[in-house]
């Protein structure tokens, strides 16, 4: 069995948290400035998972969330996702509409579409990141949107991964506002053979 | 209250009455029950992936339809089920996202669903209901004291086969 992602060493790791604690750092400063509030994130977590234990990371394979899904194109292609809890989801979408109370428990169009464009700059923000470190020039897809069971949206991108081996890595971050507001979870998840491309990129390839 | 036995993603299980089994959060994936009504003897799988010929590497049967199957209805028959009485039910195969070009990785679930309808038909297994398709995520139980197949949604609604 020679999966490519549970041969990474150390140093490999660090470097590939250290690209996504640039990239989270731009995303959460670009959403900030949308929702004119202070966002705080995490240190990316940069772990090898079995693939049916990646929704746990988001609470469970039932949670509701909303998700917005890009791929990325170029020399390293992969794939983005962006999961935020249904509540969440409510929230930017409302504050960013300027509507203090919600009345319904769906999002209307404007709604989705305001939060595939606060995916699109997030990814981009992303990517400008990875892109930095790499030289490559990569370049996200128009996002897609469901709001579904955590589970049912991450089966997209594991099933691409479950082509190639029974693990993934997943570059997570969270984000969250001071008060109540959003939480959210970033993903970056590169095409089995761009893991390489981007460690040999950055200078680790062993 | 009976036990509830859970099928992770690539992944079956099974048991007997008066357990039920439950797989959370099917999207593309899909989800395959099958029962014996007599000895109520039943297995759930949760597939990923139409086919293991197909796919690089992998430890793990249980995600693909084709490698799946064969050793969950093994399992049943060891457990003492006939395969004679053995009726399959499957749900899931959603498409979760739409782009305006589908590539083939998009279609995975339909191509799921085909799968497992094919290799149930190798075995020689009689499907007797399914719920695929679509663009949303089901939860799906298997009650092994009546073998109803529960399927639950977040805003389709809810529904027995």
């Amino acid at each position: 069995m020679s999966e490519e992602v549970l041969k990474l060493s150390e140093l490999q790791l660090d470097a590939l948290k250290e690209v996504g604690n640039v990239g989270a750092g731009n995303a959460a400063t670009a959403l900030s400035q949308i929702i004119n509030r202070k966002i705080d994130m995490t240190v990316p977590k940069v772990c090898i998972l079995p693939l049916g234990e990646v929704p746990d990371v988001v609470g469970g394979p039932d949670t509701m969330v909303a998700g917005v899904y890009l791929r990325v194109f170029g020399p390293a292609p992969g794939s983005i996702l962006f999961l935020l809890p249904r509540e969440s989801a409510f929230y930017l979408v409302d504050t960013l509409m300027g509507r203090p109370d919600r009345e319904s428990n769906t999002l209307d169009e404007m709604d989705q579409s305001a939060l595939l464009e606060i995916g699109n700059i997030l990814a981009g923000a992303y990517l400008n990141s990875l892109s930095y470190f790499t030289k490559f020039t990569l370049l996200p897809s128009i996002p897609a949107l469901a709001m579904d069971m955590a589970g049912a949206i991450l089966s997209v991108i594991l099933i691409q991964l479950g082509q190639m081996g029974d693990h993934a890595l997943v570059i997570e971050t969270e984000f969250t506002t001071e008060a109540d507001g959003v939480k959210g979870h970033f993903f970056l998840i590169p095409d089995p053979g761009s893991l390489g491309t981007i460690l040999a990129a950055i200078g680790v390839k062993v | 209250m009976a036990e509830l036995i859970k099928v992770g993603m690539a992944d079956y299980k099974v048991g007997s009455n008066p357990a039920s089994l439950i797989s959370y959060g099917l999207g593309s994936c899909v989800g395959i029950a099958l029962y014996d009504p007599v000895t109520k003897i039943g297995g759930l799988a949760h597939i990923m992936l139409p086919d293991s010929t197909q796919a690089r590497s992998s430890d793990n049967p249980a995600k693909f339809a084709d490698t799946c199957l064969p050793i969950m209805l093994e399992d049943m028959l060891k457990g003492g089920a006939a395969k004679k009485r053995i009726t399959a039910k499957i749900a899931g195969g959603a498409q979760m996202f739409t782009f305006a070009n589908a590539t083939d990785i998009m279609r995975v679930g339909e191509r799921n669903s085909e799968a497992v309808r094919v290799v149930l038909k190798q075995l020689d297994l009689r499907m007797v209901a399914e719920d695929t398709g679509g663009n949303y995520g089901r939860t799906v139980e298997l009650n092994l004291t009546n073998g109803i197949f529960r399927i639950k949604t977040i805003d389709k609604g809810e529904k027995e086969l």
